[in-house]
């Protein structure tokens, strides 16, 4: 090269200004969130698993209405309603110009599909109970749905805000569970299985636009690589980061910000009611007192997480502090087993792979060898434990957290893994169902709360705090899990 | 008498002249003392928690730290070295016990029906890697100590039977067998009489290797979660777990791992002595 001297000293000052004229270079419009489990298939309507709903809720998918990142919820495909008088008819009124990704448009009778396809006698939606009540739904017009109950249900806004109610389109609800179409403001791109989802921005979105181009969800089911990967930047984003061991260590640099929230997940150590002895009141009161919460939470979750004394979320309004009734007290524990007549008692304790069971486990099984209860632990896989525990309910005890926002009615199944379904309680599930006034509502469910911690169904341990780490510069994630989401329309990179 | 104490003189004097095998038998001694002494005395009780006390540092107290829960590691690994070697010398238990008695029977019945099938049987549990039949099998059967002695017991035995069969087949061409057969011996006394005895060096050698193998399947099994279940120490679910605390605490990982390597090192080198001090030709030609 032979570059003549002024030139050279032309494009070096040119150069110069080129760089301090050009701006920082623009925020990121990119994304990747990792996340521990991979979903099974990406379809909420039809599968119970949390990372469905994960990947799709408010991103892929929307319902009539939906949850707010402080849990309100709020209108969404809906615009309002209007309700009846006798709190048995919602109507509907519809958001204009929404359509699907595949570019076919949104109308009402999308929404009498979805509904009527989930409440159906066939349908594998997990939670079929959200649409119980619903006796009929009816197309008005285009923009306008009339929903009319068998009888009223305080809390039909609130189901509809489910993952599980979200509104799908009839010519491509068979196929979402892999290639999933829906209304929200990012598409479907890209399934690698076993590695990543793919969305990116919807340009026809009805409401208002995503600030991201492209978000991917990566699956990371160990947290040491889970750890590996944020710290070399190949995740910005793990909301649910599992090791909250390391978490000090984000703490301390200031490429990342760590946000601690609160979850809908209550952990539980649950207890097989119809097994002996564990149908014996005094037995599963027993193991309550045996049971220091405090040290679990510091001990297995690193002092993220706040002790529960009923299957209840502490951050809801309607909550009551029942932890003094199974208060730590081994001697008392040592007291209720001499009474109910059991001595060299062995249970069995079947652990999922979350580290709040399998470490949680040890811990409550040291402390049940306290008061002379022999806890033999078996760790599984979640297949492992879906199968033997949850269907086949071949435990004795186990720990889980439900994640599920507002479930304190899985008390009142019979067939549930913990063989609970007393009478008295599922009375009180029915009134609750009945009653729309909020505070006649609040008491009904803080008598629930006392009757399942009256009964020691299961012995509550604590309220699973959300754990999350991300880049410093990533703004609009959700600091709690009033659902279980990773809601990416309102994110973005700081420049 | 006089003629055995001239041969253990002389066994003696190899072996303290083979370096090798005297830090094998070092390493090893040292697992073994610390599994027996475990039974009466531990620095602490390897199941007690101390969550205010985690994660600490080596220390005076501590010689090795604690553990996430507290729990005190040097008397974790302590306790875990009986397991590992109990489910070492179990299943290496298994394997002699079931793979030399049917190599010798194959053995004696040479090129018959069962010979074949035993041969083809070890064959085909050869061509499975043999960590991977020790997951599958306790992935079937529900992981546990138990279960992980068995997985690791199958695969020893076409070990065992491979080998005694082919040492078996070249002393069967041997003039004191002949002999012994003139006399009017079976074949089965001949196996347990005249063919055993001899084959013992190589299956003291083997053994000792296979054990080392076996410490290691072990602690692999419980990295994975299919060895002995907690509050049971582990070697290889200690390190399992010390995984994310490898820059907070990583003496966690650093002990636990140590226990392993110098474990399997010293069955080596004490394996690869053996055999050095027992085939003093192999030993010269090396020379």
């Amino acid at each position: 090269m032979n570059v003549s001297k002024p030139l050279a000293a032309v494009s070096a000052i040119a150069m110069a200004i080129g760089l301090a004229v050009v701006p920082a270079q623009a925020a990121r419009t990119d994304i990747a969130v990792g996340m521990v489990l991979e979903p099974p298939n990406l379809d909420p309507t039809a599968g119970a698993a949390a990372a469905i709903d994960e990947v799709v809720y408010a991103n892929i998918f929307q319902g009539l209405t939906r949850f707010t990142a402080d849990g309100e919820v709020v209108p969404d495909l809906a615009k309002s309603w209007d309700i009846s008088e006798d709190g048995l008819t919602y109507t509907f009124h519809l958001q204009d110009g929404v359509t699907f990704h595949d570019g076919s448009a949104f109308d009402a009778e999308d929404v009498k599909f979805s509904l009527d396809r989930a409440r159906a006698d066939e349908s594998t939606n997990a939670q079929k109970a959200l649409f119980a009540e619903i006796a009929d739904v009816a197309v008005i017009d285009p923009q306008t749905v009339k929903v009319t109950l068998s009888e009223p249900n305080g809390s039909l806004l609130f189901n509809m805000a489910w993952g599980d109610a979200v509104i799908v389109a009839p010519e491509t609800a068979e196929t979402n569970a892999i290639q999933p179409v829906g209304t929200g403001p990012f598409r479907f791109d890209d399934w690698v299985k076993g590695d990543h989802v793919d969305l990116s921005k919807y340009a026809d979105y009805w409401g208002e636009p995503a600030k991201l181009e492209k978000v991917t969800f990566k699956f990371i089911a160990d947290p040491t690589a889970a750890f590996a990967s944020v710290m070399a930047g190949d995740v910005d984003a793990f909301p649910n980061f599992p090791a909250p061991e390391n978490l000090e260590q984000f703490k301390a640099d200031s490429r990342f910000s760590v946000i601690v929230g609160s979850t809908e997940g209550e952990t539980i150590l649950a207890m097989n009611n119809k097994k002996p002895p564990l149908d014996n009141l005094k037995v599963r009161q027993a193991i309550g007192h045996a049971i220091d919460r405090q040290t679990i939470i510091d001990g297995a979750m690193f002092g993220y997480g706040t002790p529960i004394g009923t299957h209840f979320a502490p951050h809801n309004p309607a909550y009551v502090d029942l932890t003094e009734e199974s208060a730590y007290d081994p001697a008392l524990a040592q007291e209720l087993l001499k009474e109910a007549g059991v001595s060299d008692l062995t249970l069995s304790l079947k652990l999922p792979p979350p580290s709040y069971a399998r470490r949680g486990g040890e811990i409550i099984a040291a402390q049940l060898k306290e008061v002379g209860i022999n806890a033999e632990i078996t760790n599984l896989e979640w297949a492992q434990w879906l199968q033997e525990v949850f269907k086949d309910r071949n435990f004795d005890l186990t720990i889980v957290s439900h994640t599920e926002p507002m479930d304190i009615g899985i008390y009142a199944r019979d067939d549930y893994y913990f063989q609970y379904g007393d009478p008295d309680f599922k009375a009180i599930m029915d009134e609750l169902n009945d009653t729309t006034d909020p505070d006649k509502r609040t008491e009904l469910l803080q008598q629930a709360q006392r009757k399942i911690a009256d009964d020691a169904v299961n012995a509550y341990l604590f309220q699973l705090a959300k754990t999350g780490v991300a880049n410093a510069k990533i703004k609009g994630l959700w600091e709690n899990s009033p659902t279980q989401a990773n809601d990416m329309t309102e994110v973005y990179w700081e420049d | 008498m006089s003629v055995a104490s001239r041969q253990d003189t002389g066994f003696v004097r190899a072996a303290l002249g083979h370096p090798a095998f005297l830090a094998g038998l070092a390493l090893t001694a040292l697992f073994v003392l610390a599994a027996l002494i475990s039974f009466l005395w531990t620095p602490f009780d390897p199941e007690k928690m101390q969550i205010a006390a985690k994660l600490q540092s080596p220390s005076a107290e501590h010689w090795f730290g604690t553990d996430h829960f507290g729990r005190d590691v040097f008397s974790m690994l302590m306790v875990g070295a009986r397991v590992s070697i109990a489910v070492a010398f179990v299943a290496v238990g298994i394997g002699i016990g079931f793979g030399v008695p049917l190599g010798l029977y194959a053995a004696a019945n040479r090129h018959g029906l069962i010979d074949e099938i035993v041969m083809r049987g070890n064959d085909l549990i050869f061509a499975f890697p043999s960590l991977l039949l020790a997951i599958l099998i306790t992935a079937v059967f529900g992981p546990g100590a138990v279960n992980a002695i068995i997985a690791i017991g199958i695969f020893n035995i076409p070990v065992f039977a491979r080998l005694s069969r082919g040492a078996a087949l070249s002393l069967w061409t041997r003039e004191f067998i002949l002999a012994a057969r003139v006399a009017g011996k079976g074949s089965t006394r001949i196996s347990v009489e005249h063919i055993l005895p001899n084959l013992m060096n190589l299956l003291i050698v083997q053994g000792t290797i296979q054990f080392s193998l076996a410490v290691l399947a072990e602690a692999g099994l419980a990295y994975v979660g299919l060895g002995a279940q907690p509050p049971t120490p582990s070697w290889g679910r200690m390190l399992a777990e010390a995984q994310t605390f490898i820059s907070l605490a990583p003496h966690m990982a650093l002990f636990p791992g140590l226990a392993i390597v110098l474990t399997v090192l010293g069955l080596n080198l004490l394996g690869d002595g053996l055999r050095d001090l027992h085939d003093p030709r192999l030993r010269r030609s090396r020379a």
